[in-house]
């Protein structure tokens, strides 16, 4: 940052400082929406209250008509008010309010780019935003290519001199490979690659960069990271919860699309990645590049990959619907809520290890975690029945919740009179982020959207491969009739197990 | 909690690993250990912000009260682990009668092996604190000036006392000003010709401040005190005695006011006022950040040159 560099109160040896954005707003698209009320809204809101939002910070809100000034603002006061971490207080609140806009008006229409263009034009002169803009689309991925197209017809999307333009757009990036091409080409068109910043908050910077650090900073993991020690790498993301009231948006897009594509995909390459030049962004990204560039789907996808549907069951004592009977699912829905999928990786690290990713609703409980299992010695100098009951040695980083790091190893049983070995676990707990000064992963992503740092950010690149590998898989789905039903509360449909065993392996409970 | 009555040293250490191993959990994550020199009057506030520090940053919290006035000379101890008090391991000791000058030996078989030790006086502290028998064992001493009966005085004698890997809580206290204030040049400003500081009379925080701007600047400051604090009642205790900031520049003045816990006001040259967070962190807060790195802070060092230069 230019403007950083010339600050003669930044130095380089002074850790204590965090980086604060320079001048500028955000404008939020569909800010009364679920997502902008119970996330965007209250992070900035949080933002502000530590202190990380620049002086003069605006925000402004594009809604339909029918909304006044005043419930705009009571909306955003109860949003905040539910869903922030840090404590309410109303001094924060009505200094964030002092930045308050509401554009009313019909995103199809002209004329609310022109209502917008002149509240944005007042906020540089009033707030001093200096022309730095940042457009957060919190729509559905239909009404991008009207709202970018106006955005550009205005004049909005365009910087002048020094100011910056960043538009923010969230997942799904599209549904297969051709609507994530047109999708990118739509924005593309508008601003250029360094100016779109995707967000997957789920994968939370925190993750990525603990990942990051054990597998980089230590000399003890590294050299065990291959195909010779290493049998398979299983990545689960297994949620307790239905799909609630996202009928709408989950019925025909499915498990696969939802999870796989980006977030599972995303842990592989971090997983599989050889060790980037640097940390920065575009070194980061070319070798997660690589990564899935290597990726290779199974000959026969009816033996390794596999879908389900949740079914009635009970889920951890509570009786709950299957996805056919949820409301707004039509009863002939084959959308799957369950995919598990082998891949393997066409390197000299990885050859012969398979990555097994899976991801369901509805399952025993919820976790997300990365299992590095490795090989078996290769001799064991016991009696057979000392390491009978000896596994796998494993690596696990536990994504969410309890973000941490589980070593299983054996160990010898205490006090019995001959040698036996059995597993233990020992585990490791990341300190959480409690105080003030550690923003949590969205307050994190919108931080570095206004910062203008994009390191974790996925690139359309990252995206388009994610569907290469995906689409065969969906076509290849699409062909067969339902997914296999599995009962809500367990660990999914009995064909996962079919598919690791066939492989001579098993999965782990996570 | 174990309640330990006239204990040892190494008691107290295998106390803490039974109660490990009770709770059903043998293995730590535990970065380091944290030694809290404390009299009665500001130990439960200092054990309690470490506590809540612990969640940040795992660590084994050594509690140590000298009672010198005491008639036996003995050592006791409470000792618990994980539970409501966060992951960590909290032993508050109470070194009666002679023992209070032994504080290093009870401490020495508490430190958790092959870990960082950070050292804490949240009053009064030792001359030189990288020369007290405790200090000697820490690689990060953290004092806290504001806590002293004549604050200035006390940053004084942290200056000719200064030692890399020293730190002051008045420091760690100007983070969110200096912050603030940082963020007002990451806009070009011109060069600054003068400004003051204004703040409570004695305020060791505007010492560093105003040394930090000088330095930084290159800039003639002066420190205006003020007598009655403009909006006592609403700045808690413990916060920086600061109020207010204004630097010169040739386009005109910039002017930051405090005006309550969480806020103040800035005005810059050709934009219109605006209301800027300010908080000021809680102890719990202040340790966070102080433990974050533990490397030595040359930014306050060469601060607090500055300040009593």
């Amino acid at each position: 940052m230019s403007s950083v560099r010339g600050n003669p109160l930044r130095d380089p040896q002074d850790q204590r400082l965090p980086r604060v954005a320079g001048p500028c707003s955000m404008v939020l698209f569909g800010v009364t929406g679920d997502l902008s009320r119970r996330k965007v809204m209250p992070a900035i809101y949080d933002l502000c209250n530590r202190g990380l939002l620049p002086p003069g910070f605006g925000l402004v809100g594009v809604a339909r008509r029918d909304w006044a000034e005043q419930d705009f603002a009571q909306i955003v006061h109860d949003a905040v008010r539910e869903h922030a971490r840090t404590p309410f207080n109303e001094a924060t609140w009505s200094r964030l309010c002092e930045g308050l806009r509401l554009v009313p008006g019909d995103l199809a229409d002209a004329a609310t780019y022109a209502e917008l263009a002149r509240v944005l034009a007042d906020l540089d002169q009033v707030r001093g935003t200096n022309g730095n803009h940042a457009f957060y689309l919190s729509i559905p991925p239909g009404m991008f290519p009207v709202v970018v197209e106006h955005l550009k017809s205005s004049r909005l999307a365009e910087p002048s001199g020094d100011s910056w333009r960043r538009v923010v757009i969230e997942k799904p990036f599209g549904h297969d490979l051709a609507s994530a091409q047109h999708l990118n080409h739509v924005v593309q068109e508008v601003f250029p690659s360094g100016s779109v910043f995707r967000i997957d908050h789920y994968l939370g910077k925190e993750t990525v960069q603990n990942l990051l650090a054990v597998r980089f900073a230590n000399a003890m993991f590294e050299p065990l990271w291959n195909a010779n020690f290493i049998d398979n790498v299983q990545i689960t993301m297994a949620e307790d919860i239905g799909i609630g009231g996202r009928a709408g948006y989950y019925d025909g897009i499915g498990a696969a699309r939802d999870v796989i594509q980006n977030h599972l995909l995303q842990l592989l390459a971090l997983v599989a990645m050889e060790e980037p030049l640097s940390f920065d962004a575009d070194d980061v990204r070319e070798e997660k590049q690589k990564a899935l560039r290597a990726v290779r789907l199974p000959r026969d996808l009816g033996k390794h990959a596999v879908r389900g549907q949740y079914a009635t069951g009970w889920q951890g004592g509570v009786p709950v619907r299957g996805y056919l009977e949820e409301d707004g699912i039509p009863p002939s829905s084959r959308t799957e809520t369950f995919a598990a999928l082998r891949l393997d990786l066409d390197t000299r690290r990885w050859a012969g290890v398979p990555f097994y990713l899976r991801t369901g609703k509805r399952l025993g409980r919820r976790v997300t975690e990365v299992a590095v299992i490795f090989k078996r010695a290769p001799h064991l100098p016991f009696e057979r029945t000392a390491v009978q009951e000896l596994g796998n040695n494993a690596l696990v980083f536990r994504i969410q919740p309890d973000e941490g790091m589980t070593l299983r190893f054996g160990a010898k049983v205490p006090g019995t009179s001959s040698i036996q070995v059995r597993d233990v676990s020992m585990d490791f707990q990341y300190g959480d982020s409690f105080v003030d000064s550690s923003p949590e992963a969205y307050e994190r992503l919108i931080l570095d959207v206004l910062l203008g740092d994009p390191p974790l950010f996925p690139r359309h690149e990252e995206v388009e491969l994610g569907w290469r590998i995906l689409d065969p898989v969906l076509d290849f789905w699409s062909a067969k009739g339902a997914p296999e039903p599995y009962v809500s509360g367990g660990w999914g449909p009995h064909g996962q197990y079919a598919m690791i065993e066939r492989d001579g392996r098993t999965w782990r409970r996570p | 909690m174990i309640r330990l009555e006239d204990t040892s040293g190494s008691d107290i250490a295998g106390a803490i690993t039974a109660e490990r191993h009770r709770m059903g959990s043998p293995t730590t994550g535990m970065v380091l250990t944290l030694l809290i020199l404390a009299d009665e009057s500001c130990q439960s506030d200092a054990t309690l912000a470490a506590i809540a520090a612990a969640r940040l940053h795992p660590m084994r919290v050594l509690t140590l009260i000298p009672r010198p006035q005491d008639q036996q000379t003995r050592l006791d101890a409470e000792v618990s682990v994980g539970g409501d008090g966060g992951p960590g391991e909290t032993a508050v000791i109470r070194l009666r009668g002679r023992l209070a000058e032994h504080a290093n030996s009870v401490a020495v078989p508490l430190l958790l092996p092959d870990t960082p030790v950070v050292a804490f006086w949240p009053s009064d502290a030792p001359e030189v604190p990288g020369d007290d028998p405790i200090g000697r064992h820490a690689q990060r001493r953290i004092t806290d000036a504001a806590a002293a009966r004549d604050p200035a005085a006390a940053l004084r004698r942290r200056a000719a006392g200064y030692q890399p890997g020293d730190t002051d809580l008045t420091w760690a206290r100007l983070t969110p000003w200096r912050s603030l204030l940082a963020t007002v040049f990451d806009a070009p400003v011109g060069r600054v010709t003068g400004g003051h500081v204004h703040a409570e009379a004695g305020d060791p925080s505007a010492l560093l401040l105003a040394a930090w701007l000088r330095r930084r600047l290159k800039a003639t400051l002066e420190i205006v005190p003020q007598d009655e604090p403009r909006n006592g009642s609403q700045v808690r205790r413990g916060a920086t005695g600061v109020t207010g900031v204004t630097l010169q520049t040739r386009a005109g003045e910039i002017r930051v006011d405090r005006i309550d816990e969480r806020t103040a006001t800035l005005l810059r040259p050709g934009a219109p006022e605006t209301s800027i967070a300010l908080p000021s962190g809680a102890l719990a807060e202040l340790l966070a950040e102080e433990l974050r790195r533990l490397d030595p802070d040359e930014a306050y060092g060469s601060a607090l040159r500055g300040a009593v230069a």
